[in-house]
């Protein structure tokens, strides 16, 4: 999950922006470190060989300097800033091969959620994608908030109950990588860990098909299970029946997912399904 | 009759709160007991509870701060360790455990260790700088300090009976909502900020109003020695951004309490509309806490450099800089909500901005040493710690402020390594500072040297090797607040960040050992001129500790570094100060008012914490009668005859003239 081992062109420049600002910075910041120990360590008070000014306290040139030295590194890391924003937005488009795959994903108490609304398919904590594609996501939450976060493809971003984020993101090469939900969201959040399968373009379709057969239906009924607070250890895989399904979870048409209850008197609740270990 | 409480609010299943709140209040039942078996009870009631003396108000705030680290040092050692163990285990904290502490170990440090710490530090010193007798609200002064102890005690309280919230220092909705935290823990959260709220509020309006309006002859604004200045700023904030608070978390209450639809995900509730707010007050905050902390450093290192401060007006102005603009960069918390390109590199190129004035006063600080003769007493050690570690800690949050890097950033361990980098390194590392700095003051004897290096250098090292590690896990991809988690590559550095926290630890006992042992020798370490590190503003122109009216006379400023004038003219005249005409001094009386009035809010805010609405209404009116019976009072002041003025003010005298007639050339 390494930040600096980017697997995709977003991540690739998300990195490449860090580092270069670290750079950019450094070139200021360790010559001021450098400074400070050598003029605190050159002006004690033991060292008979420094010189006492005691009317040194102000002097315009070096005010000057030193305004403009981080002003200018501001400047500099502004331009960076600006352009980084729009180039990187989540919502940007990321050319890839072959045509943009739509992945729908639902934050749940504590698993997630991704339906492939054109493949009819949908799959909880395991995200499989093919490599080189344009991956466009919708995101929204179920309950509380999430961040749907990638770390070696990029760009992190919210999900909300009743609201509906997007994030563009690609995959480069084929293998294993991880993701994680990045926002605080109750007793299960350990557990929003999810695996993603970067596969060839040519074996995503078998996969598909392979996971349009399962036996498991996605729908309101099944849904509403699922949204139950509680961890699922398992990587079930469904059939999707209506391709609809996200909006209404976005929508709140299905309404959002339940607390968890209240064990005796009050005043400490346990969590939902009692597995949140 | 009891609302939601019954037997099930106390934890019997869980030893460690148990016990921990079993031995914390054998020790505060051990204490009352000596008091009272001791007879100190009057003492404690006259000299400290009811006392309007803004120096023991100070010395209060900075007492309730130091027990409050304890209690937010062993949350943070617990948390440590739990990620050092829990490597695809549970570790030996459950979630509903684990959430509790980080929960509150964020909000105890933040709003009853830090906060707590700087306002004690500056009603301390700024009347002093400003050479006046007391702050503008004296009254009003103890009653925000005990509204803080109370907010202190609620949370304390959650320990024990009930839970504390589960949701973060900040708790979002709608998981701090009813739907998702139908426990009490919210509540607690909630009504224990909005007590020690007003609490700060009211120390932030009676701050301000101290400085712009009591100020002594001759001290102009741009007179002003640079912590008054600081407190200025820091304290037009508090005024400005905690309404904010207060009206957020209301508004939680009102969803809580009342079915509202603020923050739900039902009825048309935003929850972005939460965030917004409540980063509207967070990151004014922040500032809050680091100006106070930035007038100290300016303070110790012009001392201990034996020069005035370099740049004096450019750190004014790159202080109140800094006071407007912290104002206008709150979205960066949340650049990963998807708002526009736009918003997100506007925010973030105003949040670079701050750190145009805050590099301004690090070099400043630099220059101020240039040329000096740096005497490397305590003080001075935390301070030259602070100006490289701080430079680290703005170094990553610029970087932060690059969106697309927070893209990849936000939330993880590199987020929390860099607050906590500026938040040790910079407000910590300065209340530390401030505390051995102006201790000689307001107790009258200095703080051993040699633990109080020791104390410098564990807690320094402890801190890189606690929080360098967390840097490393963030850019490996960790998220904060985990559990429990499976990645081998994080382990590692989990495990060097716990031995860091041991680290830090020691510094900490260093700490206690100095306090310790210099109560022990105070007599060695007396400090007889009031003038112990050779200052330069007036807090050290008074006795220390100051007698309760601060000054005999008001002293007269002609120019910056008012004391250090005063000094060297008296070098060439003698210290000419006797002249005759002491005069009656009127002083606030001491008043209860504050004490009963926390009284009765404690237990307001404990009933509605467990919805008995009968003693809410009790306390509520409690309180409200406290404030009328003060409102109505006959006498508030009392006076001190000028006799006593100057027996006091000539014993002072005594030792000051010693002092100059020993001092050599300046």
């Amino acid at each position: 999950m390494n930040l600096l081992d980017p697997q995709g062109p977003v991540a690739a420049a998300n990195s490449t922006i860090l580092v270069d600002s670290i750079f950019i910075m450094l070139v200021i910041v360790v010559p001021t470190i450098v400074a400070i120990l050598a003029f605190a360590f050159w002006f004690r008070a033991s060292n008979t060989k420094a010189r006492f000014q005691p009317g040194f306290v102000y002097s315009g040139r070096v005010e000057m300097v030193v305004w403009s030295i981080p002003a200018l590194t501001v400047i500099l890391l502004g331009g960076v800033a600006w352009i980084g924003s729009h180039q990187l937005d989540p919502a940007a488009p990321v050319p890839g091969t072959g045509s943009p795959l739509r992945i729908q994903a639902v934050s749940l108490d504590w698993k997630w959620l991704f339906i492939y609304p054109d493949q009819r398919i949908a799959t909880v904590n395991t995200l499989t994608v093919p490599a080189g594609a344009e991956l466009n996501f919708q995101l929204t939450s179920s309950s509380v908030m999430n961040t749907f976060f990638i770390p070696q493809l990029g760009s992190m971003i919210y999900t909300m109950n009743g609201m509906v984020t997007r994030l563009n993101l690609r995959a480069d090469n084929e293998g294993k990588l991880q993701g994680l939900s990045a926002h605080f969201s109750g007793d299960g959040f350990p557990h929003m860990m999810f695996d993603v399968n970067v596969v060839s373009p040519l074996a995503f379709p078998d996969w598909v098909a392979a996971t349009a057969k399962s036996d498991a239906v996605l729908n309101e009924d099944t849904y509403t299970k699922l949204k139950q607070q509680g961890i699922e250890r398992g990587r079930p895989t469904y059939r999707l029946e209506d391709p609809r399904l996200f909006d209404l979870i976005a929508t709140q048409h299905i309404p959002p997912g339940p607390g968890p209850e209240l064990a005796s008197g009050a005043g400490r609740p346990h969590s939902g399904g009692h597995d949140a270990r | 009759m009891l609302g939601k409480l019954d037997w099930s609010a106390i934890p019997f299943d869980q030893p460690i709160p148990l016990v921990a709140g079993a031995v914390v209040l054998v020790a505060i039942l051990g204490v009352l007991f000596w008091v009272v078996v001791k007879g100190h009870l009057p003492y404690l009631w006259d000299e400290w509870i009811t006392s309007v003396d803004h120096k023991r108000i100070g010395v209060m705030y900075i007492l309730l701060a130091s027990v409050m680290l304890l209690r937010g040092g062993s949350d943070a050692i617990m948390m440590r360790i739990q990620q050092a163990v829990a490597y695809q285990s549970q570790g030996y904290l459950p979630p509903e455990h684990y959430n509790q502490i980080f929960s509150a170990h964020g909000t105890i440090m933040i709003f009853f260790v830090a906060m707590p710490f700087v306002i004690g530090l500056m009603n301390l010193v700024v009347p002093l700088q400003l050479g006046v007798r007391d702050v503008a609200f004296p009254t009003l002064n103890s009653v925000g300090f005990w509204l803080t102890a109370t907010g202190a005690l609620l949370v304390n309280i959650s320990l024990v009976v009930g839970e504390f919230a589960r949701t973060g220092w900040l708790a979002f909705p709608p998981l701090s909502g009813l739907s998702y935290s139908p426990g009490v823990g919210v509540d607690y959260y909630a009504w224990s900020l909005q007590i020690s709220g007003v609490g700060t509020l009211v120390a932030g309006i009676n701050l301000v109003t101290t400085v712009l309006k009591l100020r002594t002859k001759g001290m102009n604004y741009l007179r002003m020695p640079m912590f008054c200045w600081t407190t200025l700023a820091s304290n037009l904030l508090i005024v400005a951004a905690f309404p904010i608070l207060t009206a957020t978390l209301a508004m939680l209450l009102l969803d809580r309490y009342l079915g509202f639809h603020f923050f739900t995900n039902e009825a048309g509730g935003n929850v972005m509309m939460f965030m917004n707010l409540i980063w509207a007050w967070g990151h004014p905050e922040v500032y809050i806490l680091v100006l106070p902390a930035f007038g100290i450093f300016s303070e110790v290192v012009s001392t201990f450099s034996g020069k005035a401060l370099f740049g004096y007006r450019s750190m004014v102005l790159a202080t109140m800089a800094i006071c407007v603009v912290s104002f206008m960069v709150w979205l960066h918390h949340f650049f990963t909500m998807g708002a526009g390109p736009d918003v997100n590199a506007i925010f973030g190129i105003a949040s670079m901005i701050i750190a145009i004035p805050t590099g301004v006063k690090i070099y400043n600080w630099l220059f101020t040493m240039y040329g000096g003769r740096i005497r490397f007493a305590t003080p001075m050690l935390w301070s030259v710690g602070f100006m490289v570690t701080f430079i680290i800690g703005g170094l990553t949050g610029v970087l932060v402020a690059v969106p697309p890097a927070d893209f990849m950033l936000h939330n993880s361990m590199f987020l929390v390594a860099h607050f906590h980098n500026v938040i040790i390194g910079g407000v910590l590392f300065g209340a530390f500072a401030g505390f051995e700095y102006w201790f000689p003051k307001a107790f009258g004897f200095r703080l051993d040297e040699r633990w109080g290096k020791a104390a410098f250098w564990f807690t320094f090292t402890g801190f890189y090797v606690t929080f360098m590690p967390l840097y490393i896990a963030g850019m490996l991809g960790m998220t904060r607040r985990l559990q429990h988690y499976d990645v081998a590559a994080w382990r590692p550095w989990m495990i060097v960040a716990a031995f860091g926290m041991a680290v830090l630890s020691i510094g900490v006992i260093c700490q206690i050992m100095q306090l310790v042992v210099s109560i022990r020798n105070r007599e060695a370490l007396r400090d007889r001129t009031g003038d112990p590190w050779d200052g330069r503003s007036l807090e050290w122109a008074t006795s220390s500790p100051p007698p309760v009216f601060n000054f005999a006379f008001h002293p007269d400023v002609r120019g910056e570094d008012a004391y250090w004038d005063m000094k060297t003219r008296a070098q060439q005249q003698s210290f000419d100060h006797d002249v005759p005409g002491y005069q009656d001094i009127e002083m606030p009386r001491n008043s209860p008012t504050g004490f009963i009035c926390a009284f009765f809010a404690s237990i307001m805010g404990f009933a509605l914490i467990w919805h008995i609405w009968w003693m809410v209404i009790l306390g509520g009116i409690g309180a409200f009668a406290t404030f009328v019976v003060f409102a109505w009072r006959d006498h508030d002041e009392y006076v001190i005859p000028a006799e006593e003025v100057a027996r006091i003010d000539r014993i002072n005298l005594e030792e000051r003239r010693s002092l100059v007639s020993m001092a050599g050339a300046v």
